[in-house]
């Protein structure tokens, strides 16, 4: 046999960009059959991106393709669509549930793909009408299942079933392929509990040994060492360490995953932590059920004056803090503002209290798209605080003074450059920055003493995002406002605050000056990861 | 060179306003202009025709204008409208039942049926805060059941009048009732111009002027803003502090008083009160009439009502006129069919109006 | 999972209390009307049959767009138009009795598939408010079926025999008469069980219809459209041609319609021309829900549950209101308005559902937390 000579899958000099962004340069990657490659890096390293190439996901298309060849036991290959990539025997499990709620784990497993018996029928109406084999799709989809190595009912329905058996099904449909050959697994640990994640890497084990070669992409980076024969660590694009489980340990790929070469000089110049400053906010017990982001038992104070970052990998949790405090998600605990109770699950007292929200959601929550931006701009100023309102007959009616409006919005167009046609152009016709920029006008236009920052930079050019987070520190500076910033990119954040708290697992796993080293924020990042 | 690209960008233009206006809606202008056109080769009373398209216009107009405010605050085009009318129906009747007469009845008329608007509007708009999303078929079904239930209501609800009542047994109230005496054209004849065959309901076009006026005014005050940007954004209202339920609530409640006042006003201009399964198709003619003046499912202005109660009342009267003169074949009734329930069906498939 | 587990016996009655109201609704308003009413039972048996036969046919073609998750199905006028029109034609072609019957079926068969193919591909254009847009496009249709019907017919499609004709020499007379072909399913093979007549060959047919709908389930086409019908998504995902699945699923319906209001015509012995369509479908999709369907749900059990029902209350209705009030147009009424508002409660209750169980996961997922919270 040859297999040792050629390599399962080879990706060669693999390089994407989107729209000018490099955000792959020069991947390399080979793996054997029956090979295990654990796949870590920060959100945006560029690891989902990858899986995309190879799986031929549509976007890469639509985004202007990429550069370099893949090869697929020694042959050239390029994947238009997923389906093609799943003739060729490569499989993925997405972190989103792709399942038919109503459906047994059988039907689940062979949807679309069940076997079947012909009748009289479906020869003269084609082959749509030919019935199932239900007694050999309950077969096959055993034997999926058998091939993981779990006990799974493959008779219950899928609503009906706890989540990790949910993601067991997900495998096993993957497993059911013929010719599988390798299976994608991205972050398939992250909805489990500690007991499923455990039956989940023995599977791994088990297809590994029947010769399935497993590209496992997790946080949990002890998961990556228990399983895993080799182990890569992506940052900004690059594939910065190729390395055996063995040989390495957890601080090691945490400083591979977070530690770069940062310009010194970008690291928050203004080192004011100071201790005498007062707590403007201080939260406790806070539990925020964001789907997605849930928030546990966060204790958390920020001081007056300074701007108060908080990261984390996504999923972690960190996005809920805001939310929740806003009163957009369900939450729970104590918030105070200047020893104020700041009551929970009603933004209408939240805003009043002074605190503003930049959501990170901007074309759902940020803006309305088919409005105007001085519509826009003025519009929770004008209804929570009744600026930019003319009174008549002794304040009974409300009449909205366009001129004012007009006169803010132009103010904040000009302060913050929003490249637009007019302030009466509808916001949806804006590009990602500028609706950034509008959504910042927004809140400054309430003129908060409190200011919450949700992923300011998130798929914004750079520019933009220099002139965003100006703009943040100019206010800070200049008014004194508070600011919580929360991002995933850290290097943002250590640029722009004061102090930085890392959210793990739904809790703050710590707080440090921006100026720590980038090892030690890594440290927490994964600390606490579930 | 110049003049092509000048060319090249005006045909652009007419593309963007026919992608904008939407190709149905620039069928039946064009079609209504045809008629216009056409109405006097064929001999028909041109002035005859305006009389009655504009008078048509008048009883209809509020009605329409019934629709703005739940389209606007994100409800949906509202099939629900005979709820309105049936507030109406009971102001109407319980004013003649309490004994009054000529202007007065109206007005009576007009506050009875304020108070059951209150109250249904209020419910009304309470359920379709339990469904949002999938309020323009509940809508309907509310509007239907409503409309059959009051059918047993006017049979037993104890009204004596005998001028409504029918004459054999004494009590259910009759299908058709005449307003003679009541409030037959008390607007109509309220400052009324006449001009040879041209006649002009004057208070009739004033009151909805007046309402117009004071919706127009009511989208340009902070509440009107915030119910407004509901529609918009739901999300974005809820993230800056809006009742959202109370915005939609009150849109409803506005709408459904509308249409109670607009079935009164359209009574006193046909003279009759219609009960029973007089209402059940009332909501179709006011929501494509807007849709036509170019409202879409979730925006409409003052601007789309009056062009679009003009265009639907004008295709409305002439249609029959031109087509019996034409062709000799009363056309008139399968083509209103077609193009107002095509116009709802355009703007319920449209992809850029769906997407909400 | 541990909340299924926590269920215990009273709270599962309850639940299948509230999952039944509306049968048992009925169940109990039947109860009391019948001795009211003072039918003899014989003649309520005779009359149930008879109905059954009418009307299950039509009802039975509303099951498949609501597997393929379109919900109800308020095109199938539609359906129905095209059944009226084969009728028409044949009925002009002087074909009666059964081969009648069956020509009119394979005559509405393209009729029937080209509207639903219309209808299907505007729905596909309105995903997620399907069931507004369907009753729309049927009334649009009955603008484009009396184009056809009133003018059309005569000039364009040619009509030779002046009994169908409107005097004016164009156009379909209000009513048109299937005499000779009136009950002839009915009647063949009928049989008589103490007094009460049954129409075997026409039950025959609808049980046809039911084993097609068993065996259709259990096709690869019926297995995409309960996946396509649960989650559209993941159904493209997983390669199933969603917009043709659902368009096929309209296609049937429609035809399979065609042929139930063939089969209902015959019943009646004629066609109202202009009005036998419009309120069929309201009457089906109301009897269908009487049977405990929802809009995402229903078997061939609630048809006939709610076929019974429905129509024991539409016959019982007019007499027992004129018994109560003295006036008999009031049970007119209230059937009418029991239909609609049986559709609109099962319409509530149905976005009710959604956002509840939307609901039902946040408080879960709050429970977890607050027990993390306090180990």
């Amino acid at each position: 046999m040859e297999k040792s000579n050629t390599p399962l899958l080879e990706m060669r000099n693999i390089k994407k960009d989107f729209f000018g962004n490099q955000v792959l340069t020069d991947i390399n990657l080979t793996l054997n059959e029956g090979e295990v490659l654990g796949l870590v890096g920060e959100n945006g390293a560029g690891k989902s991106t990858l899986m995309k190439i190879l799986f031929g996901m549509g976007v890469i298309r639509d985004t202007g393709g990429f550069e370099g060849e893949i090869l697929l036991n020694g042959d050239p290959v390029r994947f238009n669509t997923p389906f093609d990539a799943l003739a060729a025997g490569i499989g993925m499990v997405h972190q989103e549930f792709s399942l038919i709620p109503g459906f047994t784990a059988t039907e689940n497993i062979l949807l679309n793909r069940e076997p079947k018996k012909t009748n009289v029928i479906s020869q003269i109406f084609g082959e749509r009408l030919n019935t199932l084999d239900k007694p050999e799709m309950k077969n096959r989809s055993e034997t999926a299942i058998e091939k993981m190595g779990v006990q799974i009912d493959s008779g219950m329905v899928i609503n009906q079933m706890p989540v990790g058996h949910k993601q067991f099904t997900e495998i096993a449909r993957e497993l059911s392929k013929d010719h599988l050959k390798l299976l994608i697994l991205d972050e398939p640990t992250a909805v489990l509990t500690e007991k499923e994640a455990d039956a989940l890497l023995e599977s791994i084990r088990a297809m590994s040994s029947r010769g399935i070669a497993v590209i496992f992409i997790t946080h949990r980076l002890h998961e990556i060492l228990a399983v895993c024969n080799k182990i890569m660590v992506m940052r900004d694009g690059y594939i910065v360490k190729e390395v055996k489980p063995e040989e390495t340990s957890i601080p090691e790929i945490t400083r591979c995953m977070v530690g770069r070469n940062v310009d010194e000089n970008a690291v928050s110049a203004t080192e004011k932590v100071d201790d005498n400053k007062d707590v403007i906010m201080s939260i406790r017990k806070l539990w925020v059920d964001m789907p997605g982001e849930i928030v546990r038992n966060v204790n958390l104070d920020v001081l007056e004056g300074e701007i108060l970052g908080i990261g984390g990998l996504a999923g972690q949790g960190k996005l809920g803090i805001p939310n929740g405090i806003m009163g957009l998600y369900e939450a729970g605990g104590t918030v105070t503002l200047k020893g104020k109770d700041v009551p929970l699950n009603s933004p209408r007292q939240c805003l009043d209290s002074n605190i503003s929200f930049v959501s990170e959601d901007r074309r759902g929550v940020g803006l309305l798209l088919d409005e105007t931006l001085e519509w826009n701009i003025a519009f929770p100023a004008m209804q929570i605080q009744d600026k930019f309102l003319k009174r008549y007959l002794g304040g009974l009616i409300k009449w909205r003074d366009e001129k004012a409006i007009h006169a803010v919005t132009q103010k904040y167009v000009d302060e913050l450059m929003i490249k637009c046609t007019s302030t009466k152009q509808k916001a949806k016709e804006l590009s990602g920055g500028n609706q950034q920029k509008v959504c910042l006008a927004k809140a400054f236009a309430m003129e908060p003493t409190f200011l919450f920052v949700s992923e300011p930079t998130r798929g914004i050019d750079v520019g933009a995002k220099a002139l965003v987070l100006e703009a943040l520190k100019r206010l800070n500076r200049e008014k004194g406002v508070t600011i919580v910033m929360i991002s995933s990119e850290l290097e943002e954040l250590r640029a722009t605050c004061d102090r930085i708290a890392i959210v793990s697992g739904g809790k703050v796993a710590g707080i440090l000056p921006a100026s720590s080293a980038s090892e030690e924020f890594g440290m927490l990042m994964v600390s606490q990861v579930r | 060179m110049k003049e092509k690209t000048i060319a090249v960008e005006k045909d652009n233009k007419l593309k963007k306003l026919v992608k904008n206006f939407g190709l149905p809606r620039l069928i039946i202008t064009g079609f209504l202009l045809l008629l216009f056109i056409l109405a006097p080769i064929v001999g028909a009373d041109f002035f005859a025709q305006l009389t009655n398209t504009i008078n048509r216009f008048s009883w209809n107009a509020i009605m329409v204008l019934a629709m703005v405010p739940m389209i606007q605050s994100g409800c949906g085009l509202n099939f629900g409208l005979p709820l309105g009318v049936i507030a109406g129906l009971l102001g109407g009747t319980i004013s003649i039942e309490l004994g009054f007469t000529g202007g007065m009845s109206f007005l009576m008329a007009i506050l009875i049926a304020t108070f059951f608007a209150l109250i249904l509007g209020w419910g009304y708009g309470w359920l379709l805060n339990k469904i949002k999303g999938g309020e323009m078929m509940i809508a309907t079904y509310v509007g239907f059941s409503s409309v059959s239930f009051m059918c047993m209501a006017w049979l037993l609800l104890p009204y004596h009048k005998p001028n409504m009542v029918w004459g054999l047994s004494g009590k259910g109230l009759r299908t058709t009732i005449s307003l003679e005496g009541f409030y037959d054209k008390v607007l109509a004849n309220f400052l009324k111009i006449k001009i040879g065959s041209l006649e002009i309901p004057t208070g009739t076009l004033l009151l909805f002027a007046v309402l117009a006026l004071l919706m127009w005014a009511f989208f340009h005050t902070k509440v009107g803003t915030a119910m407004t940007a509901v529609g918009s954004n739901p999300a974005f209202a809820r993230a800056a502090g809006i009742n959202i339920n109370r915005m939609r609530s009150l849109s409803v409640i506005i709408s459904t008083w509308l249409a109670a006042v607009g079935i009164l006003v359209y009574e006193q201009g046909f003279g009759f009160i219609q009960l029973y399964t007089a209402p059940f198709y009332l909501a179709l003619p006011a929501v494509s009439a807007i849709l036509i003046g170019g409202a879409s499912v979730n925006k409409a202005s003052i601007t789309n009502v009056i062009i679009g109660t003009f265009l639907f009342q004008g295709m409305v009267t002439m249609t029959p006129t031109v087509m019996n003169s034409m062709i000799h074949m009363d056309m008139s009734e399968v083509i209103r069919i077609i193009v107002s329930n095509g116009m709802i069906l355009y703007a319920l498939t449209r992809k850029t109006e769906a997407t909400r | 999972m541990n909340t299924q587990l926590k269920n215990g016996f009273g709270p599962k009655i309850i639940k299948l209390l509230r999952n039944n109201t509306v049968p048992l609704m009925f169940i109990i308003i039947c109860a009391v009307c019948i001795p009211v009413s003072g039918f003899s039972g014989s003649y309520l048996l005779n009359e149930m049959v008879t109905r059954i036969a009418r009307n299950s046919f039509l009802i039975l073609s509303l099951l498949i767009p609501i597997m393929a998750g379109m919900g109800l199905n308020f095109g199938m006028t539609l359906g129905a138009m095209a059944g009226e029109i084969a009728l028409i034609l044949t009925a002009d072609w002087q074909i009666w009795g059964i081969p009648g019957v069956v020509l009119a079926m394979i005559v509405s068969i393209p009729i029937s598939a080209l509207l639903g193919l219309l209808c299907g591909t505007l729905l596909n254009k309105a995903k997620g408010r399907e069931m507004i847009t369907s009753y729309i496009i049927s009334f649009f249709m009955n603008g484009i079926y009396q184009l056809v019907v009133l003018y059309m017919m005569g000039p364009i499609i040619p009509i030779k025999h002046t009994a169908i004709k409107l005097p004016r020499g164009y156009g379909i007379r209000n009513t048109v008469s299937l005499l000779n072909m009136r009950q002839c399913i009915d009647n063949l093979l009928a049989i008589n069980i103490g007094g009460v007549r049954i129409p075997v060959l026409t039950l025959l047919i609808i049980a046809a219809l039911c084993l097609f709908i068993v065996w259709f389930r259990k096709t690869k086409l019926g297995q995409d459209m309960r996946a396509v019908g649960q989650d559209l998504e993941v159904a493209r995902d997983a390669g199933i041609n969603v917009d043709r699945t659902r368009i096929i699923s309209i296609v049937m319906s429609t035809v399979l319609a065609g042929f139930g209001m063939i089969l209902y015509l015959q019943n009646m012995g004629n066609i109202a021309t202009y009005s036998s369509h419009s309120q069929i479908g309201m009457f089906c999709i109301a009897a269908l829900l009487v049977g405990g369907a929802s809009v995402e749900k229903a078997s061939i059990g609630n048809v006939f549950l709610g076929v019974t029902l429905f129509h024991l209350m539409f016959i019982l209705a007019p007499t027992v209101g004129a018994k109560i009030t003295g006036d008999s147009m009031i049970g007119e009424y209230f059937r009418v308005f029991i239909s609609y508002g049986v559709i609109t409660v099962a319409l509530i209750m149905y976005e009710v559902k959604k956002r509840r169980q939307k609901s039902q996961m946040g408080q879960q997922l709050q429970q977890e937390q607050m027990e993390e919270e306090s180990k």
